[in-house]
Protein backbone atom coordinates (compact mmCIF):
# COMPACT_ATOMS: atom_id res chain seq x y z
CA UNK A 1 0.00 0.00 0.00
CA UNK A 2 1.37 3.28 -0.88
CA UNK A 3 1.76 5.68 2.12
CA UNK A 4 1.58 9.36 1.91
CA UNK A 5 3.95 11.52 3.56
CA UNK A 6 1.88 11.66 7.12
CA UNK A 7 2.44 8.27 7.62
CA UNK A 8 6.19 7.87 6.42
CA UNK A 9 6.56 10.54 8.86
CA UNK A 10 4.95 8.41 11.61
CA UNK A 11 6.92 5.77 10.73
CA UNK A 12 10.69 7.34 10.92
CA UNK A 13 9.38 9.54 13.93
CA UNK A 14 9.15 6.11 15.85
CA UNK A 15 12.70 5.09 14.85
CA UNK A 16 14.97 7.71 15.19
CA UNK A 17 15.25 10.95 17.47
CA UNK A 18 14.40 14.84 16.84
CA UNK A 19 18.34 15.00 16.95
CA UNK A 20 19.09 13.05 13.58
CA UNK A 21 15.59 13.51 11.66
CA UNK A 22 13.05 16.57 11.49
CA UNK A 23 10.43 17.44 8.91
CA UNK A 24 9.78 19.83 6.41
CA UNK A 25 6.55 20.20 5.18
CA UNK A 26 6.44 23.66 3.45
CA UNK A 27 7.59 23.62 -0.47
CA UNK A 28 6.01 21.38 -2.98
CA UNK A 29 7.77 17.94 -2.12
CA UNK A 30 8.07 17.07 1.88
CA UNK A 31 11.19 16.09 3.01
CA UNK A 32 12.91 15.16 6.19
CA UNK A 33 16.10 16.85 7.19
CA UNK A 34 18.86 14.43 8.38
CA UNK A 35 21.88 14.79 10.32
CA UNK A 36 24.63 14.01 7.69
CA UNK A 37 26.75 12.07 10.03
CA UNK A 38 23.45 9.61 10.46
CA UNK A 39 22.80 9.34 6.85
CA UNK A 40 23.91 5.70 6.46
CA UNK A 41 21.71 4.72 9.32
CA UNK A 42 18.60 6.31 8.57
CA UNK A 43 18.78 5.38 4.55
CA UNK A 44 19.76 1.66 5.55
CA UNK A 45 16.09 1.83 7.90
CA UNK A 46 14.47 3.39 5.02
CA UNK A 47 15.69 0.44 2.75
CA UNK A 48 14.96 -2.21 5.16
CA UNK A 49 11.37 -1.52 6.99
CA UNK A 50 9.08 -3.61 5.25
CA UNK A 51 6.46 -0.73 5.57
CA UNK A 52 8.76 1.85 3.50
CA UNK A 53 10.65 -0.41 1.38
CA UNK A 54 12.64 2.26 -0.50
CA UNK A 55 14.50 0.16 -2.89
CA UNK A 56 15.40 2.75 -5.27
CA UNK A 57 17.65 6.42 -5.37
CA UNK A 58 15.75 8.25 -8.11
CA UNK A 59 18.09 11.30 -7.77
CA UNK A 60 20.97 12.69 -5.90
CA UNK A 61 21.42 15.95 -6.10
CA UNK A 62 24.44 18.44 -4.90
CA UNK A 63 23.68 22.47 -3.77
CA UNK A 64 26.18 24.93 -3.63
CA UNK A 65 24.53 27.81 -1.36
CA UNK A 66 27.53 29.87 -1.78
CA UNK A 67 30.41 31.44 0.34
CA UNK A 68 28.27 33.93 2.46
CA UNK A 69 25.73 31.50 3.87
CA UNK A 70 28.37 29.13 3.77
CA UNK A 71 26.70 25.65 3.52
CA UNK A 72 26.03 22.90 1.17
CA UNK A 73 23.22 20.36 0.48
CA UNK A 74 22.88 17.11 -0.55
CA UNK A 75 19.69 15.80 -1.82
CA UNK A 76 17.87 12.39 -1.73
CA UNK A 77 15.01 11.39 -3.76
CA UNK A 78 13.52 8.00 -3.02
CA UNK A 79 11.01 5.71 -4.89
CA UNK A 80 9.34 2.57 -3.87
CA UNK A 81 8.85 0.71 -6.58
CA UNK A 82 6.50 -2.22 -4.94
CA UNK A 83 4.32 0.46 -3.26
CA UNK A 84 4.91 3.38 -5.20
CA UNK A 85 5.07 6.22 -2.87
CA UNK A 86 8.12 8.86 -2.85
CA UNK A 87 10.38 10.15 -0.15
CA UNK A 88 12.89 13.45 -0.34
CA UNK A 89 15.47 13.57 1.95
CA UNK A 90 17.80 16.49 2.61
CA UNK A 91 21.11 17.12 4.59
CA UNK A 92 23.37 20.22 4.97
CA UNK A 93 26.86 20.36 5.20
CA UNK A 94 29.38 22.74 6.01
CA UNK A 95 30.89 24.50 3.36
CA UNK A 96 34.48 24.94 4.26
CA UNK A 97 34.64 22.51 7.68
CA UNK A 98 37.60 23.58 10.04
CA UNK A 99 40.34 21.62 8.42
CA UNK A 100 40.03 23.27 5.15
CA UNK A 101 38.96 19.88 3.54
CA UNK A 102 36.13 19.47 1.35
CA UNK A 103 32.67 19.06 2.65
CA UNK A 104 32.07 15.53 3.67
CA UNK A 105 28.86 13.18 4.32
CA UNK A 106 28.94 9.17 4.38
CA UNK A 107 28.28 7.18 0.80
CA UNK A 108 25.31 5.68 0.75
CA UNK A 109 26.40 3.34 -2.62
CA UNK A 110 26.45 0.36 -0.27
CA UNK A 111 22.56 0.55 -0.23
CA UNK A 112 21.60 1.92 -3.42
CA UNK A 113 24.25 1.12 -6.36
CA UNK A 114 22.94 4.33 -8.24
CA UNK A 115 24.34 6.22 -5.70
CA UNK A 116 27.96 5.19 -6.74
CA UNK A 117 28.38 7.95 -9.81
CA UNK A 118 25.57 10.05 -8.16
CA UNK A 119 27.90 10.93 -6.16
CA UNK A 120 30.94 10.51 -8.48
CA UNK A 121 29.01 13.74 -10.34
CA UNK A 122 28.67 15.79 -7.02
CA UNK A 123 32.34 15.25 -5.91
CA UNK A 124 33.69 16.59 -9.61
CA UNK A 125 31.01 19.47 -10.05
CA UNK A 126 30.96 20.71 -6.55
CA UNK A 127 33.36 19.01 -4.67
CA UNK A 128 31.51 17.17 -2.14
CA UNK A 129 33.62 14.59 -0.67
CA UNK A 130 31.72 10.77 0.01
CA UNK A 131 33.60 8.98 2.79
CA UNK A 132 33.28 5.05 2.54
CA UNK A 133 32.59 5.76 -1.70
CA UNK A 134 34.57 2.43 -3.53
CA UNK A 135 36.02 5.05 -6.31
CA UNK A 136 35.31 8.21 -5.82
CA UNK A 137 37.02 9.61 -9.09
CA UNK A 138 36.08 12.78 -11.10
CA UNK A 139 33.37 11.74 -13.43
CA UNK A 140 32.33 13.95 -16.12
CA UNK A 141 35.60 16.31 -16.54
CA UNK A 142 39.42 14.86 -17.18
CA UNK A 143 41.38 13.81 -14.15
CA UNK A 144 43.80 16.45 -14.01
CA UNK A 145 41.35 19.20 -13.81
CA UNK A 146 41.12 22.27 -11.47
CA UNK A 147 38.43 22.98 -9.20
CA UNK A 148 34.89 22.20 -8.84
CA UNK A 149 32.82 24.07 -11.85
CA UNK A 150 29.61 24.42 -10.27
CA UNK A 151 30.94 26.22 -7.06
CA UNK A 152 29.50 29.73 -6.67
CA UNK A 153 32.85 31.07 -6.22
CA UNK A 154 34.34 28.81 -8.87
CA UNK A 155 37.25 30.56 -11.52
CA UNK A 156 37.91 28.63 -14.57
CA UNK A 157 41.26 27.78 -14.53
CA UNK A 158 43.47 29.64 -17.35
CA UNK A 159 44.95 27.37 -19.61
CA UNK A 160 44.13 23.36 -20.30
CA UNK A 161 46.85 21.41 -21.91
CA UNK A 162 48.27 24.48 -23.52
CA UNK A 163 44.85 25.81 -24.13
CA UNK A 164 43.22 28.70 -23.48
CA UNK A 165 40.11 28.40 -21.43
CA UNK A 166 38.41 31.75 -21.87
CA UNK A 167 36.89 32.84 -25.28
CA UNK A 168 38.70 36.25 -24.82
CA UNK A 169 42.12 34.82 -24.22
CA UNK A 170 41.78 33.37 -27.91
CA UNK A 171 45.32 31.52 -28.97
CA UNK A 172 44.41 30.48 -32.54
CA UNK A 173 46.61 28.71 -34.38
CA UNK A 174 48.71 30.80 -36.88
CA UNK B 1 46.66 -4.50 -85.11
CA UNK B 2 43.81 -2.31 -86.41
CA UNK B 3 43.73 0.56 -88.15
CA UNK B 4 42.73 4.02 -85.65
CA UNK B 5 41.38 6.88 -87.62
CA UNK B 6 42.61 10.05 -85.49
CA UNK B 7 38.80 11.47 -85.00
CA UNK B 8 39.72 13.35 -81.22
CA UNK B 9 37.22 10.88 -79.95
CA UNK B 10 40.29 7.74 -79.26
CA UNK B 11 39.57 7.84 -75.47
CA UNK B 12 42.81 9.97 -74.55
CA UNK B 13 42.35 13.09 -71.97
CA UNK B 14 45.02 15.65 -72.01
CA UNK B 15 45.68 17.21 -68.83
CA UNK B 16 48.63 18.10 -66.60
CA UNK B 17 48.94 15.64 -63.64
CA UNK B 18 48.83 18.51 -60.81
CA UNK B 19 44.68 18.80 -62.19
CA UNK B 20 44.59 15.16 -62.57
CA UNK B 21 45.57 14.63 -59.16
CA UNK B 22 43.55 17.26 -57.49
CA UNK B 23 41.06 15.70 -59.26
CA UNK B 24 41.46 12.54 -58.02
CA UNK B 25 41.63 14.06 -54.41
CA UNK B 26 38.87 16.14 -54.27
CA UNK B 27 36.19 13.11 -55.73
CA UNK B 28 37.37 10.98 -53.21
CA UNK B 29 37.13 12.70 -49.90
CA UNK B 30 37.09 10.42 -47.15
CA UNK B 31 35.69 11.73 -44.09
CA UNK B 32 36.59 10.11 -40.24
CA UNK B 33 33.76 8.43 -38.99
CA UNK B 34 32.95 10.56 -35.58
CA UNK B 35 30.92 12.98 -34.59
CA UNK B 36 30.54 15.15 -31.08
CA UNK B 37 27.32 16.17 -30.43
CA UNK B 38 23.66 17.51 -32.85
CA UNK B 39 25.70 18.52 -35.38
CA UNK B 40 26.44 14.92 -36.25
CA UNK B 41 22.96 14.20 -36.70
CA UNK B 42 22.62 16.68 -39.67
CA UNK B 43 26.09 15.18 -40.99
CA UNK B 44 24.55 11.56 -40.68
CA UNK B 45 21.24 12.77 -42.51
CA UNK B 46 23.75 13.96 -45.12
CA UNK B 47 25.63 10.80 -45.43
CA UNK B 48 22.36 8.88 -45.66
CA UNK B 49 19.79 8.29 -48.87
CA UNK B 50 18.19 11.41 -49.02
CA UNK B 51 21.18 13.89 -49.29
CA UNK B 52 23.70 10.91 -50.64
CA UNK B 53 27.23 12.19 -50.30
CA UNK B 54 28.58 9.45 -51.58
CA UNK B 55 27.61 10.61 -54.97
CA UNK B 56 30.57 13.50 -54.41
CA UNK B 57 32.91 10.07 -53.92
CA UNK B 58 32.03 11.21 -49.67
CA UNK B 59 32.17 8.18 -47.60
CA UNK B 60 33.07 7.85 -43.68
CA UNK B 61 35.72 5.61 -42.76
CA UNK B 62 36.48 3.96 -39.93
CA UNK B 63 39.97 5.13 -39.42
CA UNK B 64 41.94 8.12 -39.32
CA UNK B 65 44.60 6.12 -41.04
CA UNK B 66 42.51 5.79 -44.12
CA UNK B 67 41.04 9.35 -43.79
CA UNK B 68 41.02 12.57 -45.61
CA UNK B 69 39.12 14.91 -44.15
CA UNK B 70 38.21 15.41 -39.98
CA UNK B 71 34.48 16.84 -39.95
CA UNK B 72 34.43 18.57 -36.59
CA UNK B 73 30.94 17.77 -35.70
CA UNK B 74 30.23 19.23 -32.36
CA UNK B 75 31.24 20.54 -28.99
CA UNK B 76 35.04 20.29 -28.31
CA UNK B 77 35.19 19.86 -24.55
CA UNK B 78 38.54 20.03 -22.98
CA UNK B 79 38.31 16.30 -22.32
CA UNK B 80 37.83 15.38 -25.98
CA UNK B 81 40.54 18.20 -27.38
CA UNK B 82 43.63 15.77 -26.72
CA UNK B 83 41.55 12.97 -28.57
CA UNK B 84 41.33 15.28 -31.19
CA UNK B 85 44.38 16.64 -31.41
CA UNK B 86 45.67 12.70 -31.60
CA UNK B 87 43.23 11.42 -34.02
CA UNK B 88 44.19 14.08 -36.16
CA UNK B 89 47.68 13.67 -36.38
CA UNK B 90 47.03 10.29 -37.35
CA UNK B 91 45.31 11.03 -40.67
CA UNK B 92 48.02 10.67 -43.37
CA UNK B 93 48.97 13.86 -44.97
CA UNK B 94 47.08 15.47 -47.67
CA UNK B 95 44.66 15.66 -44.59
CA UNK B 96 41.84 18.73 -44.20
CA UNK B 97 39.36 19.66 -41.73
CA UNK B 98 35.45 20.51 -41.77
CA UNK B 99 34.80 22.62 -38.74
CA UNK B 100 30.96 21.94 -38.72
CA UNK B 101 28.60 24.24 -36.45
CA UNK B 102 28.88 26.81 -34.12
CA UNK B 103 30.53 25.43 -31.37
CA UNK B 104 33.29 24.17 -33.32
CA UNK B 105 33.44 27.52 -35.15
CA UNK B 106 34.15 29.32 -31.85
CA UNK B 107 32.35 27.74 -29.26
CA UNK B 108 28.60 28.63 -29.61
CA UNK B 109 26.37 29.26 -26.70
CA UNK B 110 29.29 28.13 -24.65
CA UNK B 111 31.47 30.97 -25.57
CA UNK B 112 31.02 32.80 -21.89
CA UNK B 113 29.78 30.27 -19.50
CA UNK B 114 31.07 26.88 -20.85
CA UNK B 115 34.36 26.23 -18.91
CA UNK B 116 35.00 22.85 -20.28
CA UNK B 117 34.54 23.81 -24.38
CA UNK B 118 37.10 24.98 -26.68
CA UNK B 119 36.27 28.16 -28.15
CA UNK B 120 36.91 26.84 -31.58
CA UNK B 121 38.73 23.78 -32.55
CA UNK B 122 41.10 26.08 -34.81
CA UNK B 123 42.84 26.54 -31.43
CA UNK B 124 44.24 22.73 -31.45
CA UNK B 125 44.31 21.68 -35.14
CA UNK B 126 44.18 23.56 -38.59
CA UNK B 127 41.14 24.38 -40.10
CA UNK B 128 39.92 24.61 -43.87
CA UNK B 129 36.70 25.20 -44.30
CA UNK B 130 33.88 26.47 -41.60
CA UNK B 131 30.23 25.58 -41.88
CA UNK B 132 27.95 27.62 -40.07
CA UNK B 133 24.65 26.97 -38.12
CA UNK B 134 23.64 25.37 -35.19
CA UNK B 135 23.40 22.59 -36.54
CA UNK B 136 24.08 23.39 -39.78
CA UNK B 137 21.70 21.80 -42.57
CA UNK B 138 22.76 18.35 -44.22
CA UNK B 139 22.62 20.86 -47.96
CA UNK B 140 25.21 23.30 -45.53
CA UNK B 141 27.45 20.69 -45.08
CA UNK B 142 27.58 19.64 -48.56
CA UNK B 143 28.15 23.45 -49.54
CA UNK B 144 31.05 23.06 -47.13
CA UNK B 145 32.76 20.25 -48.95
CA UNK B 146 32.35 22.14 -52.51
CA UNK B 147 34.43 25.00 -50.85
CA UNK B 148 36.89 22.37 -49.91
CA UNK B 149 36.82 20.97 -53.40
CA UNK B 150 37.21 24.08 -54.60
CA UNK B 151 40.31 24.61 -52.42
CA UNK B 152 41.96 21.55 -53.13
CA UNK B 153 41.24 22.30 -56.77
CA UNK B 154 43.47 24.87 -57.18
CA UNK B 155 46.32 23.14 -55.18
CA UNK B 156 49.91 22.62 -56.18
CA UNK B 157 51.19 19.20 -55.17
CA UNK B 158 53.19 18.75 -57.68
CA UNK B 159 55.56 22.46 -57.06
CA UNK B 160 58.74 21.91 -56.33
CA UNK B 161 58.43 23.47 -52.86
CA UNK B 162 61.91 23.12 -51.54
CA UNK B 163 63.40 25.04 -54.31
CA UNK B 164 60.79 27.61 -54.46
CA UNK B 165 61.88 28.48 -51.02
CA UNK B 166 65.31 28.29 -51.46
CA UNK B 167 64.37 30.60 -54.40
CA UNK B 168 62.67 33.07 -52.14
CA UNK B 169 65.79 33.24 -49.66
CA UNK B 170 67.80 33.69 -52.43
CA UNK B 171 65.97 36.78 -53.32
CA UNK B 172 66.03 38.03 -49.28
CA UNK B 173 69.25 38.23 -49.23
CA UNK B 174 70.33 39.22 -53.10
CA UNK B 175 71.48 36.53 -54.64
CA UNK B 176 71.08 35.28 -58.30
CA UNK B 177 69.76 31.87 -58.37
Amino acid sequence: MSMVFEEIKKVISEAFSEEIVTFSEEGLQPAILVDPRSIVRVCEFLFTDSRLYFDFLACLTGIDNGPVKGTMEVVYHLVSIPYGHKLVIKTTLDRLPTDASLPTIPSVSEIWKTADWHEREAYDLLGIYFSGHPDLRRILLPEDWEGHPLRKDYQAQDKYHGISVRYEDGNKLS
Amino acid sequence: MTEHIKTGDGGIIITNSEDLMNWARLSSLWPMGFGLACCAIEMMAAYASNYDLERFGIMPRPSPRQSDVMIVAGTVTFKMADRIRRLYEQMPEPRYVISMGSCSNCGGPYWEHGYHVVKGVDRIIPVDVYVPGCPPRPEALIGGFMKLQEKIRTEHPLAPEVFMEMQAAHQEIGIQA
